[in-house]
């Protein structure tokens, strides 16, 4: 049970999370950031998950293999707004990528984020890596690996569920999809089947569940309940959370406002309706993030771009073992 | 004195006992066969992993995000082309992630015919290898070798991908890794999983000592003046072997043993080929965009007013396979006779000398090309 606290700092996180997005949404729009791809629409799933998390270094403490719609959860675990604005302009002061990644790419050691990958599915095939050597230094950190409905179509996921299940090696590891219906422009229903993709890990004996992504109370409480079984049981999860995708896929199909439910409407609507907070106060949250991401975006205007001669770092390790 | 697949078992016994080797995994790498050509036999850290190659690759990079060094095996290079986009990624997450995350992991895996191992048993894999930035590439051709680099390679900040040879497997050493004893039969009997059971088996390492081959260091292993021959993996044995032959005939060849296939050793080329005047890459990958290739290109930029004669590629013919049949594998991949023609051809035509003029090339290079 969320407490009053907790509800008001979600909502903030979520509005934090969502104003970010529209403000890349808008410097893709104007010709200020190449393209934009993110996580709004999955604010409700995403910062109860990033609340979550066991934050540090090292496998005491979770990894996150995440897509590219994983701001919400980053966002709850301290990210800034200015740092997303940053790569979205792929600044010289990105520090996630040095201006050569996508918005929404984040890789942050400190907090065992590891580096965010265009290509479908893949972190699915690293997860279990960072998971068995979890599964080896005991403790309870786990690893939390993130994707869409349409990724799983990839054999990358069934082997994921694989590696994760192997008997006597079964590996601290919670298999998160959010489903939100779409690959880019395909639906789901024409490609897949079943709907309920956490069910293709019964055969391989891994434990599974079905969410409403949407409801804050709901997503928080069924991965509380799942992270709390890795923790101690020290075996796989598998989790589905639908979700919607409030603005499509990316700035490839246009970034435009979808008639799907918004996670944060209907959060507002039931704390002004249990009366945790008022339209007043809600109202005064949107103020503050989005004038926080005028002030953003106005400094990173200011600051370089990266040097062309800027492409051979870290092609291999500084200094230089060869 | 140890055999190559020896050498690289040695190597893995050292890393994990002394170097921090945590994980060395793939399809029938742990026990009880130890690796398809045994070069992971008793070592305590292997293990077996699902037939997955992209899991494999996957798993090896999970490792080495969160800390630990993985020595991971594709069982044949030849089954290692659906994990190319996992390959570019260990390849590209230093540089992507602007140095947030480095992945020391070793990639190794079987190349190259020789064992008339067919159509999907003897694949080369350094073309396509040395296309994929952020790798260093290393294709050991001996045991001592084999042993030097296999530590280099575990040890270093980024990935590596170890080409190790088939044909080469069962060859022993001319030089005895530090610390080995000097008789084989005893090595044997102190090394290899015995046939049967297995299951309370412990090898009786010998006392093997640190020895690196550095990555990026090329060997000459016949100095030469009249031709300068590149090569490594198994053809350094054929193009030795030449080398020797044509000394005889009068004809002087340096034959290199590269390695290391990227970062590669320049300076030790040019030293050799400002010398000689006519190169010759060797290997058996097929030719076409071929490794070899680049080096040509690369040293005829550099030294085009320099050589004698054009530069010569001897390599696999670009066909879709390698035929099981005897007279197939040799008609697809340089043999001994083939590479002693080139030889002696690339040094003894007629070069520029003092007047300028370009020969004449031969109208052919191989009857069969």
């Amino acid at each position: 049970m969320l407490d009053r606290a907790t509800k008001i700092k979600i909502h903030d996180l979520m509005v934090k999370t969502r104003c970010t997005e529209e403000t890349a949404i808008s410097m893709n729009k104007q010709g200020e950031g190449f393209f934009w791809i993110g996580g709004a629409g999955e604010e409700a799933f995403g910062v109860s998950l990033g609340l979550q998390i066991r934050k540090g270094q090292g496998p005491a403490y979770d990894y996150l293999h995440l897509h590219y719609r994983g701001a919400p959860i980053a966002m709850a675990m301290g990210t800034e707004p200015i740092d997303q604005i940053r790569q979205m302009r792929a600044t010289a002061t990105d520090r996630y990528s040095g201006g050569r990644q996508f918005v929404e790419h984040f890789a942050i050691p400190e907090w065992n984020i590891v580096p965010v990958t265009p290509t479908i599915e893949t972190q699915y095939l690293m997860a279990p890596g960072t998971a068995h050597v979890q599964r080896r230094f005991g403790g309870e950190g786990i690893t939390v690996v993130t994707g869409g409905d349409a990724g799983t179509a990839e054999g990358d996921f069934h082997c994921c569920l694989n590696w994760a299940s192997r008997p006597g090696e079964e590996l601290p590891l919670l298999i998160i999809v959010t489903h939100n219906r779409f690959g880019i422009s395909t639906p789901s229903s024409q490609v897949q089947a079943s709907n309920e993709l956490n069910r293709q890990a019964e055969p391989f004996g891994i434990r599974n569940s079905i969410h409403d992504g949407n409801d804050v109370e709901a997503i928080w409480a069924a991965l509380e309940e799942a992270i709390a079984y890795i923790r101690k049981e020290r075996k796989p999860y598998c989790l589905q959370a639908n979700v919607s995708r409030i603005f499509g896929h990316s700035s490839a199909t246009g970034a435009n406002r979808v008639p799907e439910v918004d996670c944060i409407t209907a959060f507002e609507d039931k704390l002004i309706k249990d009366g945790i907070m008022t339209r007043t106060e809600v109202d005064a949250v949107w103020k503050k993030w989005k004038e926080h991401l005028k002030e953003c975006l106005a400094q990173v205007r200011q600051e370089p771009l990266p040097d062309g001669a800027d492409i051979w770092r870290h092609v291999f390790a500084e200094p230089a073992t060869v | 004195m140890a055999t190559y697949a020896q050498g690289i078992r040695l190597a893995l016994h050292y890393a994990e006992e002394n170097l921090g080797l945590t994980d060395v995994f793939g399809e029938d790498v742990g026990p009880p066969l130890g690796g398809v050509f045994t070069a992971t036999q008793g070592i305590k850290c292997a293990w077996n992993s699902p037939l997955d190659e992209r899991g494999i690759i996957g798993m090896a990079i999970g490792i080495a995000l969160a800390g630990g060094r993985p020595v991971a095996e594709i069982q044949f290079a030849d089954y290692i082309f659906n994990t190319i986009d996992m390959l570019k990624l260990a390849g590209n997450l230093r540089w992507s992630s602007y140095g947030n995350y480095g992945v020391p992991l070793v990639i190794m895996t079987p190349v190259g015919a020789g064992i008339h191992g067919s159509i999907y048993h003897s694949h080369s894999f350094e073309s396509m290898a040395t296309h994929i930035p952020g790798f260093k590439i290393v294709a050991p051709s001996n045991a001592l070798d084999a042993y030097g680099l296999m530590l280099s390679s575990i040890v270093d900040p980024d990935p590596v991908m170890y080409l190790k040879s088939k044909a080469l497997m069962r060859v022993k050493s001319e030089h005895l890794i530090p610390g080995e004893p000097g008789d084989l039969a005893e090595l044997n009997k102190r090394i290899n999983a015995p046939i049967g059971d297995r299951s309370k088996w412990v090898p009786d390492w010998p006392a093997v000592e640190d020895y690196r081959v550095p990555i990026g260091k090329a060997s000459v292993v016949r100095e030469g003046s009249d031709l300068t021959v590149i090569t490594y993996s198994r053809h350094v044995l054929e193009c030795a072997r030449a080398a020797d032959q044509l000394r005889g005939e009068g004809i002087s060849c340096e034959v290199i043993d590269l390695r290391t296939l990227f970062p590669v050793d320049w300076p030790t080329l040019r030293r050799s080929v400002a010398k000689t005047g006519r190169v010759l890459v060797v290997n058996e990958d097929t030719e076409v965009t071929n490794y070899g290739e680049h080096l040509i290109r690369k040293l005829t930029e550099e030294f085009f007013f320099d050589l004698q004669v054009a530069p010569r590629l001897l390599a696999g013919v670009n066909v879709p396979g390698v035929g099981i049949s005897i007279p197939l594998e040799e008609a697809s991949v340089p043999q001994y006779r083939d590479v002693l023609d080139t030889m002696r051809d690339v040094a003894t035509q007629p070069g520029r000398g003092t007047t300028g003029e370009w020969p004449l090339l031969p109208e052919t290079v191989f009857g069969r090309r």
